[in-house]
């Protein structure tokens, strides 16, 4: 995440003004890849490392949630340039104000599990 | 050795993560980083104030050991294999974050000016990280998932909510970037 710059506040801004090709290639290869793998993993009934089958559990059918979460989740990606997996790298590479960033996704998380029910979903 | 210490391009990175997804399915586990934010929440004691909190987070150890090698491949990805952070973004966006008051585009690895030290003492700074966090977290749990769950994970089990998900998180990506950054910069 870290080398290939995907960690990068810039990258997401530059993404986001379509003016680079470089994190839609990112995600692009890993979905083509990623849809290569599980279409295999179903076709050939791939069992995991243990033996056991590999399930796939499809997401509840909805538009709402999908929607307002996204356009909420993408809000905050722009602003903060870093999405929640990144934002654990930025912490490794030595950025201390991404703790800022983190500690308020939490609580973010936790003012969802508050309100939760009172949403659609 | 230089391949290395370059940043690395999209078709080395974006096979890479697919191949951490691969991975995570063989130990039947699924990929999706922002499900440790609810499993922190938990581990704080959350469980007391909402139900959505009360589940046994033990059982998403080997998620947070996920989150634990992300930080040390930044880590290492920063003081090993770097020699300079500077991102060559496309001279346009550098451009227009000048005008925005982002002397640091084009220099360096993320913008100093909400990523030094410095933003401690920096109200407006702290504000913009806090509230882009609490977005994040908020929208992530609400979508149920992030970039790796829905638009990793979901898009390769060719699922239609991942595909409304991912389009969100375009809208508001957008949104924040062409119509409210002009508002707040």
């Amino acid at each position: 995440m870290f080398k290939s710059e995907a960690a990068s506040w810039f990258r997401i801004y530059e993404m986001f003004r379509f003016e680079s090709f470089h994190m839609y290639g990112i995600i692009g290869s890993t979905v083509v890849l990623g849809v290569l793998i599980v279409q295999s993993i179903k076709r050939f009934k791939v069992r995991s490392f243990y033996g056991e089958p590999i399930v796939f559990t499809p997401k509840a059918k909805s538009v709402s949630r999908y929607l307002f979460g996204g356009i909420i989740f993408g809000l905050g990606w722009a602003l903060a340039g870093a999405c929640p997996g990144p934002m654990f790298t930025l912490v490794g590479a030595g950025f201390t104000p991404i703790l800022v960033v983190i500690v308020a996704s939490i609580f973010g998380t936790f003012l969802y599990g508050i309100v939760k029910n009172k949403l659609p979903h | 050795m230089n391949i290395i210490y370059a940043p690395w391009p999209w078709y080395i990175s974006g096979p890479l993560i697919a191949f951490v997804m691969f991975l995570l399915l063989m130990v039947g586990k699924s990929f999706g980083m922002s499900s440790n934010l609810r499993t922190l929440c938990t581990i704080c004691g959350a469980g007391n104030t909402s139900d959505f909190f009360k589940f046994d987070w033990k059982a998403q150890k080997w998620n947070l050991v996920v989150v634990f090698g992300a930080i040390i491949g930044g880590f290492i990805g920063a003081h090993f294999l770097s020699n300079d952070l500077a991102i060559a973004i496309h001279p346009d966006t550098i451009e227009t974050l000048n005008t925005l008051g982002f002397e640091s585009a084009g220099t360096s690895y993320l913008p100093t000016e909400l990523f030094d030290v410095g933003v401690f003492s920096n109200l407006k700074g702290l504000l913009i990280l806090a509230i882009g966090g609490l977005l994040v977290g908020f929208g992530a749990r609400y979508a149920g998932g992030c970039t790796s769950g829905h638009a990793i994970s979901g898009l390769s089990n060719l699922q239609w909510p991942s595909l409304i998900a991912v389009l969100g998180f375009f809208i508001g990506g957008l949104t924040m970037i062409h119509l409210i950054f002009p508002l707040i910069f």
